[in-house]
């Protein structure tokens, strides 16, 4: 099956081609081409994923792209290729499904809309890029298809361009991921100065030999840049709540379950760079605790249903790259996996419940428990998804990251990842109280969606439910595998429930739910007196900590005002260079042509001094 | 006994002269006139010098007739032109010739 590999990115790109090539006008066969060309990629992928469980080994095959040579002698090739490790094959799975999931209910959703086939071609796009980034087998091609899940990003974030909001979301997603991405370019071309190759596998042995430890910390450290712009780690988060101006299911599918966890991915692929300097792992694990915690916070006061899920997001792709840091790349993957499985829901739920609303404000909602019940009840078992409730599959994973958190001796991240807990399950439960339970507030008549938007929301419910028992022990002693069977072809890590984490993580959960309902729902202690006593906290929240503000005013005062001292040296200093050359120049011309009177007598008079002063000047 | 140096000073009053005249005079013939004063003192200089150091010889001479015929053409050249000057803008004032000016 491997040798079909290729075929897995390629047939979403022949939809996308077929899509602008042929069936543009015809919006149905066009959802319907892009949605059987995702499928036939996830039976692909299915049957790769199979193929790998039973005989686990690496398959790498690559063409040479593009040799340079210099004096008969290469200096560098590009290579293009796929790399096919059980680790991809994960990866090709979650992409394909989401992919395929999200077309079906896209077709239910965007219907009426103009830029219906535009809609899917982009989809399809994506889908082909963000494969093509999974199976890749070099930083290059990697950083190729890097680029392009962020242009198919910018395109789908800005696919509502009329709304100035959407465009300016979509310039800001672009321009951010910019500033990460040159210091992720500026890390493959020194791993490539310094190592001779772009190659994971080539990498991965001349790194493990290497030792000068500066060299990695600081590649390491660049490369990383990438992964925090693209999985909207602190400081490069800003864009990712603005994405969600772009339709719901593109924030399911690119912004919850997919490119954003490419960030994680890459860090996962290129593992060995950043494990080789403890310092790197470090600055990993503690970037990423802070930006779980630091988005959690933000949750709990935002309005808008979309926003919440978004920094729901940010802080579960923080949880990962905590799991990462602290060294363990099974448990970060993991949580990837069922991530995407219950985030996916969660906004397709949204997706579904905006469709029906019209509005995205919690607070215009309320009672859409028995208009909608599919929805609410699969939004709200992936909620308990989100917020740890055992046996649920985000139990599974978060159980799994604290415990490697305490395992490693990370003390201060284990009680941090132990309060996001209790914040995420406050706040997703704050929303559902608030959105679709108790009274209709705003007099909308919601109704069920039709079966293609339903559907996908019962299948990402199942899987929501059990995909966190593959890492269990029961699943263990019943197969003999484990989550990190998918990763490595070493002996599975025996799974192992530490009883008193999972207590302890269950209680935060449970806590935080029983809050929500206390406050939300049984009204006990009022929302609105809570957020007047802590008026300066509420606000500073409420303003994402004043991030987007610092940052335009650095941009408006730092930028700009570099801008007007470069604008003075080019127009004053150096045009003042060259244009003073020139008027000096033409003002002693005009001075100089006084001398020519053009009377021939003083003409005249001249010559007759000169002369009588060069034969005086003679004689003597 | 008149010497050389009589002819000399004679020389030097005549340059003068033209040259006093060349620079002063606004009359376009005026000028030429100086001009010719001046070339007939460098005459005078130099039969005077032919005569007194080298009295075998006759350059100075042979020059002077030179530069009489050379004199003869320049005034004929500078007359040419003030007439046609004077035919197309009616002056002979030096001063008020200043088309080619900037």
């Amino acid at each position: 099956m491997d040798q079909f590999t290729w075929l897995i990115p390629t047939l979403p790109l022949i939809a996308f081609l077929i899509i602008v090539g042929i069936t543009y006008r015809f919006k149905l066969l066009s959802a319907i081409v892009a949605t059987s060309f995702s499928l036939g990629s996830l039976f692909l992928a299915i049957s790769i994923l199979i193929q790998k469980i039973q005989s686990p080994k690496t398959t790498e095959t690559f063409i040479n792209w593009l040799t340079l040579t210099a004096n008969q002698q290469t200096v560098l090739t590009l290579q293009m290729g796929y790399l096919m490790d059980p680790l991809a094959a994960v990866m090709c799975l979650i992409v394909t499904l989401i992919a395929t999931l999200v077309l079906l209910y896209s077709i239910g959703y965007m219907k009426g809309d103009d830029g219906f086939s535009r809609y899917f071609a982009y989809i399809s796009l994506f889908t082909f890029s963000m494969l093509g980034l999974v199976i890749s087998n070099n930083y290059f091609q990697t950083f190729v298809f890097w680029e392009l899940v962020g242009l198919c990003s910018y395109l789908l974030i800005g696919f509502w361009f009329f709304k100035p909001a959407a465009a300016d979301a979509s310039k800001k997603a672009f321009i951010t991921n910019r500033w990460a991405d040159f210091g992720f370019l500026v890390g493959i071309i020194g791993l490539f100065t310094h190592f001779g190759t772009f190659n994971f596998a080539e990498l991965s042995t001349v790194i493990s030999l290497h030792q000068n430890t500066l060299v990695l910390l600081i590649l390491g450290l660049l490369v990383f840049l990438g992964p925090m712009g693209k999985s909207a780690m602190f400081p490069f988060h800003v864009w990712l709540p603005d994405a969600m101006e772009g339709p719901t299911p593109i924030s399911a599918l690119i912004h919850a379950a997919t490119m954003v966890a490419a960030g994680i991915y890459l860090v996962a692929r290129g593992y060995i760079l950043f494990a080789s300097v403890d310092s790197v792992m470090i600055v990993i694990a503690y970037i990423g605790g802070f930006t779980a915690l630091f988005a959690a916070t933000i949750a709990l006061v935002q309005r808008d249903i979309k926003r919440i899920l978004a920094f729901s997001t940010l802080s579960q792709l923080g949880y990962m790259m905590m799991a990462l840091g602290v060294g363990s790349m099974t448990s970060g993957m993991f949580h990837l996996t069922t991530h995407a499985f219950f985030k996916a829901l969660l906004f397709l739920g949204a997706g579904s419940i905006i469709h029906a609303v019209h509005d995205q404000d919690i607070f215009n909602m309320g009672g859409l428990v028995k208009k909608m019940p599919i929805t609410v009840w699969t939004f709200v078992i992936g909620s308990l998804a989100l917020s740890g409730i055992f046996p649920l599959a985000g139990f599974w994973s978060k159980d799994e990251i604290l415990t490697v958190t305490l395992q490693h001796h990370f003390m201060g991240l284990f009680i941090l990842g132990t309060l996001v807990a209790f914040l995420t399950a406050f706040y997703m439960f704050r929303l559902i109280f608030i959105a679709l339970f108790g009274d209709n507030r705003s007099g909308h008549h919601a109704h069920e969606s039709s079966w293609t938007m339903t559907l996908p929301l019962l299948i990402l419910a199942i899987l929501s439910i059990i995909a966190g028992l593959v890492n269990t022990p029961w699943f263990y002693q019943w197969t003999g595998m484990s989550f990190s069977t998918f990763l490595f072809f070493k002996e599975p890590e025996v799974p192992v429930i530490h009883w008193s984490i999972a207590v302890l993580s269950s209680l935060a959960a449970m806590s935080g739910i029983l809050f929500a309902w206390i406050i939300y729902s049984k009204q006990q202690i009022s929302a609105d007196k809570l957020a007047q006593r802590f008026k300066g906290a509420h606000t500073l929240l409420l303003k994402k900590y004043y991030i987007d503000e610092i940052y335009g005013w650095l941009f408006n005062k730092g930028l700009l005002g570099l801008g007007k001292v470069f604008n003075f040296i080019d127009h004053i200093l150096i045009d003042g260079l060259f244009d003073g050359t020139a008027t000096l120049i033409r003002s002693s011309g005009v001075q100089l042509r006084l001398f020519q009177t053009g009377r021939l007598q003083q003409y005249a008079l001249v010559l007759f001094i000169a002369i009588a002063a060069m034969t005086i000047w003679g004689v003597r | 006994m008149i010497g050389l140096s009589h002819y000399l000073l004679v020389a030097a009053a005549l340059f003068c002269i033209g040259v006093y005249s060349v620079i002063t005079k606004k009359n376009a013939i005026a000028v030429l006139m100086g001009i010719e004063f001046m070339l007939n003192a460098i005459n005078i200089n130099l039969v005077a010098f032919n005569h007194f150091m080298a009295p075998s010889q006759v350059i100075g001479q042979v020059f002077a007739i030179f530069i009489i015929g050379v004199a003869a053409a320049e005034v004929s050249l500078g007359l040419a032109i003030i007439l046609s000057l004077y035919r197309q803008r009616h002056l002979v004032a030096i001063d008020e010739m200043d088309i080619l000016k900037w």
